[in-house]
């Protein structure tokens, strides 16, 4: 384990060496990061302005959740989000070369190419989260304290759980790397709205299946003191934890499981 | 002047082959295109529930306009990729080179190649998910054939437009060796301002002025538009001519920035 990280260390260190070269392309990208996913913010404060509600939410407490949420996807993507070239390498046959090595191939392609310029999506989505949160008026207490900084490295964790699957998914199908997308950015724009604007399917499908429901929603419920509108359980409102130690286990499994089963493309 | 034609035609039939390779891929966009208009139509419901007729949409009309979008994305190249990064590598690498040498100029061989990524794009990731979001939401389908027509008009403008746009992008590359920054800050106000994120009707007046001052609005929110004319009363002839000005415009400056480069350029190595 400790052996892994300093691996992971070692390598995300050369390339943020290297995008050091080009700096000012570094800081273009690295603020280009936080603008592009302020625009969805922008977008929905421009429906804020016509609109004094979103399913029954304030925009205060739409920053809330968006914060919780860019901030999961932000560390998810900025530890993992490399996964997602799995399948490149797969095809052109690098990987293969990832297997041999004597470092764990999950952490070398989570550390191939780490982009240090994630950060400014982190940045950005701290910042909503913090207006968020002074915007939404919480009666604060101790242990809605604990279940916010809980729910934040839970919430990164259960996206780094989806990039994980997602990259044991690309080393079988070869190229899936948008259907990836579709559960990470696709799970961090559900999730940026309050989930009672979805039909209960949706959140019962993101809650016990994908279990993104568990990055903000549930989380967001607590802090806010508000009741559950599809009326579930509120025991899942304390249960980020779990969701993310049950998701970050079955991307385990489901890595081992696609590693021991790939077959290289030969070229 | 025939065989030019010819030779046009088969650069944009291996533009379309290039992409039509990769069905998986394809599939998976398509997939992925879908995922992301379902959770924007919910949004809009839940918009349109409390504004029924906000900026002059009807709740179908608003829905229609999701799926139009997302069919769009790709034809007009919305978050660039493909021909920038192609252009601009091959700049770097010095491979431009050997494209100066062609026998049809780099304008218009990118041209066809990235029309005929662009037709297969539509037909697929384009047609599929308004398919799909069709079955699943009420939309607002034009009664008349004729709407459909200049409908398709109005991507074909739109999808020049988005090349125009891409080609200037990666022809910067002769000029500033790391172009990635400026295509960042492109793509983020060029989603912004076409309407994607949302219609531009909706935007505040003096935002709405400025986006109807850019060549944006001509990748999403010109076509959506045209469709819907029928419903909200837009006049379709002006629009059009927007987009064929500002086509013109961005071949005219391609143009000229590919004779600026020409003669700029030094080839690096043997």
């Amino acid at each position: 384990m400790a052996s892994s990280l300093r691996a992971y260390g070692l390598i995300a260190g050369a390339w943020v060496r290297a995008s050091m070269t080009y700096r000012a392309s570094f800081v273009a990208m690295t603020v280009g990061q936080a603008l592009i996913t302020l625009i969805d913010f922008a977008a929905i404060a421009i429906m804020f302005s016509h609109i004094d509600e979103l399913g029954g939410f304030t925009l205060g407490e739409v920053a809330l959740l968006y914060g919780m949420s860019g901030f999961a996807l932000g560390a998810a993507d900025l530890l993992m989000g490399n996964t997602e070239q799995l399948g490149r390498r797969v095809r052109d046959g690098s990987f293969d070369a990832m297997l041999v090595r004597p470092v764990a191939p999950l952490v070398q392609i989570a550390a191939d190419q780490f982009a240090l310029r994630r950060v400014g999506r982190i940045t950005q989505a701290v910042a909503v989260l913090g207006w968020g949160l002074a915007a939404s008026n919480i009666d604060w207490s101790v242990p809605k304290v604990l279940v916010l900084l809980a729910t934040l490295v839970s919430g990164s964790v259960i996206f780094c759980a989806v990039f994980v699957l997602g990259g044991a998914f690309q080393v079988l199908a070869g190229d899936a790397t948008e259907v990836m997308n579709a559960f990470t950015y696709g799970g961090n724009t559900l999730t940026q709205f309050p989930l009672s604007i979805y039909p209960a399917e949706v959140v019962r499908s993101v809650t016990f299946i994908v279990p993104l429901a568990f990055v903000n929603w549930y989380p967001a419920l607590y802090l806010l003191d508000v009741e559950d509108p599809f009326g579930l359980p509120s025991a899942l409102q304390y249960a980020s934890p779990v969701a993310a130690v049950l998701a970050a286990a079955a991307a385990a499994v489901a890595w081992r499981a696609g590693v021991r089963r790939y077959r290289s493309t030969g070229s | 002047m025939t065989p030019r034609v010819g030779l046009y035609a088969a650069v944009a039939t291996r533009g379309f082959r290039r992409y039509s390779t990769y069905r998986a891929a394809t599939l998976a966009g398509i997939f992925t295109n879908t995922v992301f208009g379902v959770i924007i139509a919910y949004s809009f419901i839940a918009l349109w529930d409390q504004r029924p007729s906000l900026g002059g949409y009807g709740q179908a009309q608003a829905l229609t306009f999701v799926w139009v979008a997302q069919a769009l994305i790709m034809p007009v190249g919305l978050f660039s990729g493909g021909i920038v990064d192609e252009l601009s590598d091959r700049v770097r690498s010095g491979a431009v080179a050997i494209d100066l040498h062609r026998p049809i100029p780099l304008l218009w061989w990118r041209f066809a190649e990235d029309a005929g990524r662009a037709a297969y794009h539509f037909l697929t990731r384009g047609l599929a998910p308004v398919l799909v979001g069709s079955l699943l939401f009420d939309l607002a389908w034009p009664q008349r054939v004729s709407t459909y027509g200049v409908f398709l008009i109005a991507v074909a403008l739109a999808i020049g437009v988005g090349f125009g746009i891409r080609f200037l992008l990666g022809l910067l590359a002769f000029w500033v060796i790391d172009v990635r920054g400026f295509v960042v800050m492109l793509t983020i106000t060029q989603v912004f301002f076409s309407g994607m994120v949302l219609p531009l009707v909706v935007f505040p007046d003096a935002l709405r002025t400025l986006a109807e001052a850019l060549p944006f609005r001509c990748l999403v929110q010109i076509p959506a538009d045209v469709l819907l004319h029928e419903d909200t009363g837009t006049t379709v002839l002006p629009l059009l001519g927007i987009q064929l000005l500002w086509l013109v415009a961005l071949l005219v400056a391609g143009h000229l920035l590919t004779g600026a480069a020409v003669r700029k350029v030094v080839v690096q190595g043997g």
